[in-house]
């Protein structure tokens, strides 16, 4: 079985951004808020309700995969893509495809930014927000 | 910077509207925060000119490992303090220092003023100067909610501003950062003000790249564990610090009206326990820390009959209830949200704000002042005044207003009443009437703050007394406390930063320090800032404390004037060993 991401305990995020420092450092060898595959942002301020954009890990149908014209997105067991960078030209198709918003592009690679549910980021929230759920494999 | 062997200084001139970078190699032995904020003040400062001249220079810094370690989240500024005339040091946190780290700077020193109100943006690939006339004039949050809707960088971006009280140049006008973090303390805000610098937005939009992953993230797991899974934070994730109000209570440690007393009769009401039963809504953290030890408490205030209400909230804890809550006899959460949300909004600090108001209500209870001067009656407890009152002093009402708005010690020289002006060189005093490591602490400490030294501390933990262990005790926490500030450590977090921890993060990153190293940083760090105390003419033996600090009995019980004199002579006498 797979596991994928949920971050549907975010009414008890208090904002630190260990999920994110976590994840860049983890998947991408380096400090950053940019390079970081999930998203925590307020809306309104600090005094607004935190929210994370994340991949939900579509199953069947991919928005993001199916944009893609040069097949540099697979789908993944369970849900959501991987994405093969030698293939992926850096048209950002894939962006704009993902209503989500959870295809974040970075701009120093040319390159997507799209979560792989690794489980890292759950591993360093300090309140249970996100956590990794098992999945049936849908592929 | 990070994996590189200078420190990048963004220098800042508001007259010309020109900046500058500077790659110091010479400044890595100072570590970072508090060590180059000095050093930087130290070359930029002009002792002969007036704190708020133009000339003078504001500074941030970051510290050497800022943001990428759990609870290491604060950003240091240095400045004249218009309160004191001394070094002005405070710190904030909430999102400043990540996004300094990411925009490329380990430091930031503004001069110059603004030839109009003005805000700048700071990125790492551009400073921008833009109008702030509309927003001068608007309270701190307004000011926050339209540079956010203006302003890219959502989530990523960090949006200090001042409000009324530092535009019309209050002495204890501090800067809001992020909404729930201030630099709260010694008037960074008038700082701003005189510069016609209403905000400042740094957006943290790079990342850098890790040279040694697995020892870092080693070292930051390590780290996160003893954070997390050890109850050495507890307190703060818990209650927070207003846990302290009932045990300073009990010990007779909590200054109450004016520390005419030294215990109040409604504690209970505005402990920790009370905010959390009736008004915690919710906790935040600074980024990067797990803690989340911010607690923002609401309060559902009916403003018409029927089923109007309107809800305030705004982040409580300990020192805000102690300032503005025994201090000026404010016995009910609700009260006490209301005024922290009114000195919240003006921009004033919150400590001094309470320690001012509890030494004009009993100097109007004396005659010193009148109704003339105030415009209405100043009572302990009487909350609709105290806001008015608070108003007054933002907008500089009249002399006596504005006059207030420069300090109890000011106000205390021209309308009497010295003796109860409770301050430590001009700073109005902290919640911690403890014996006299507290007394001495804030007096010889170089910010004039219990979080110098920590000196109450010593009072708590200690049975008998020893002149000469608190002497140590105060000299040594001072130095150590050099190297916390260096790396801008959130102090909550002191016990998790021991000597093993620092080593542990700094040479995960490509440090190759030792203990001994420390020791030496620490010092060129004190005495830089003795120097530059020097340098402003500041000498501890001639600070004159008042009267009423000998007059109210500590939680160990009265403590003697002489004894404390004797005890800052004997300090300043190391001091001098120190520095020669
Ligand atoms: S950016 Fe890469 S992954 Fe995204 S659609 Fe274009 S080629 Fe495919
Ligand atoms: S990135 Fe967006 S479109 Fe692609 S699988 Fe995830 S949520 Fe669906
Ligand atoms: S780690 Fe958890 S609490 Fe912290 S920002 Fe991420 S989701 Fe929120």
């Amino acid at each position: 079985m797979a596991k994928v991401l949920r971050a549907d305990g975010m009414n008890k995020c208090i904002g630190c951004y260990s999920c994110m420092l976590s994840c860049s450092a983890v998947n991408y060898k380096s400090h950053s808020l940019e390079k970081s595959r999930i998203m925590v942002k307020t809306s309104g301020g600090i005094r607004g309700r935190f929210t994370a954009t994340v991949c939900v890990a579509c199953k069947d149908e991919r928005a993001c995969e199916e944009a893609c014209p040069s097949g540099a997105l697979e789908k993944r067991v369970g849900g959501g893509v991987l994405l093969n960078k030698d293939k992926c030209i850096g048209c950002g198709k894939c962006v704009s495809a993902c209503i989500v918003g959870a295809v974040f592009f970075d701009t120093e690679s040319q390159k997507p930014i799209i979560c792989k549910h690794c489980g890292v980021c759950p591993n360093f929230c300090p309140h249970e927000c996100l956590r990794m759920e098992e999945v049936e494999d849908d592929i | 910077m990070i994996y590189k062997d200078y420190k990048r200084v963004l220098y800042i001139d508001l007259s010309k509207e020109k900046i500058r970078i500077d790659l110091r190699e010479d400044l890595q032995e100072y570590l970072g925060g508090v060590g180059i904020a000095s050093k930087l003040l130290e070359e930029n400062i002009k002792p002969d000119l007036e704190p708020l001249h133009e000339d003078q220079p504001i500074i941030f810094a970051i510290g050497a490992c800022s943001s990428i370690f759990p609870v290491i989240t604060k950003t240091v500024a240095m400045f004249y303090s218009p309160l004191t005339r001394d070094l002005g040091e405070s710190y904030a946190g909430g999102r400043m220092a990540i996004t300094l780290l990411f925009a490329g700077y380990d430091a930031v020193v503004i001069t110059g003023k603004c030839r109009r109100p003005s805000y700048i943006t700071i990125k790492s690939n551009d400073v921008e100067f833009k109008d702030a006339r509309p927003i001068w004039g608007l309270s701190t949050s307004d000011t926050g909610r339209i540079i956010r809707e203006r302003e890219s960088g959502e989530g990523k971006r960090s949006i200090l501003r001042i409000g009324p009280a530092g535009e019309n140049l209050s002495s204890f006008a501090c800067v809001c950062v992020d909404t729930y973090r201030h630099f709260g303390r010694l008037g960074l805000g008038a700082c701003m003000g005189s510069k016609n610098l209403k905000s400042i937005v740094s957006i943290g939009d790079k990342s850098i790249d890790i040279e040694n992953n697995k020892e870092y993230f080693k070292a930051y797991q390590t780290i996160y564990k003893k954070v997390t899974n050890t109850d050495i934070m507890g307190k703060y994730h818990d209650l927070g610090t207003s846990v302290n109000v009932l045990t300073m209570n009990e010990k007779g440690s909590l200054l109450t009206r004016n520390l005419k007393d030294n215990r109040f009769e409604h504690a209970e009401e505005i402990s920790g326990e009370k905010f959390a039963e009736k008004n915690l809504i919710r906790k935040v953290a600074c980024t990067s820390c797990p803690v989340g030890c911010i607690h923002i408490g609401q309060y559902r205030k009916q403003f018409d009959d029927g089923y109007d209400y309107e809800a305030i909230s705004v982040a409580y804890d300990y020192e805000l209830i102690f300032a503005l809550g025994s201090y000026i006899g404010v016995g009910t959460t609700e009260d006490l949200i209301e005024l922290i949300e009114k000195v919240e909004q003006l921009g004033f600090d919150a400590i001094s704000a309470g320690v001012v108001l509890g030494w004009a209500t009993e100097a109007y209870s004396n005659g010193l002042i009148t109704n003339n001067e105030t415009m209405l009656p100043l009572e302990f407890g009487n909350v609709e005044n105290y806001i008015k009152a608070l108003e007054y002093m933002g907008m500089n009402y009249n002399e006596f207003y504005k006059t207030l708005a420069k300090g109890c010690l000011t106000a205390s020289k021209v309308y009497g009443g010295e003796e109860y002006a409770v301050q430590f060189a001009g700073n109005e005093t902290p919640g911690y009437h403890t014996g006299y490591g507290s007394a001495v602490g804030h007096t010889v400490g170089s910010r004039h703050s219990h979080l110098c030294n920590g000196g109450y501390s010593i009072d708590q933990s200690t049975t008998e007394f020893d002149k000469e262990k608190l002497i140590e005790y105060i000299f040594n926490e001072e130095r150590e406390r050099c190297i916390l500030n260096s790396l801008v450590i959130c102090l909550f977090a002191r016990k998790v930063y021991d000597r093993e921890t620092i080593l542990l993060a700094l040479n995960s990153i490509g440090y190759n320090l030792t203990n001994d190293d420390l020791d030496h940083i620490s010092d060129s760090i004190y005495k830089t800032k003795l120097r530059i105390k020097k340098m402003l003419d500041f000498d501890i033996t001639k600070v004159k404390l008042p009267k009423r600090l000998f007059e109210t009995d500590t939680s160990k019980g009265p403590i003697d004037e002489k004894t404390t004199y004797e005890l800052i002579s004997s300090y300043n006498e190391k001091l001098k060993e120190y520095m020669s």
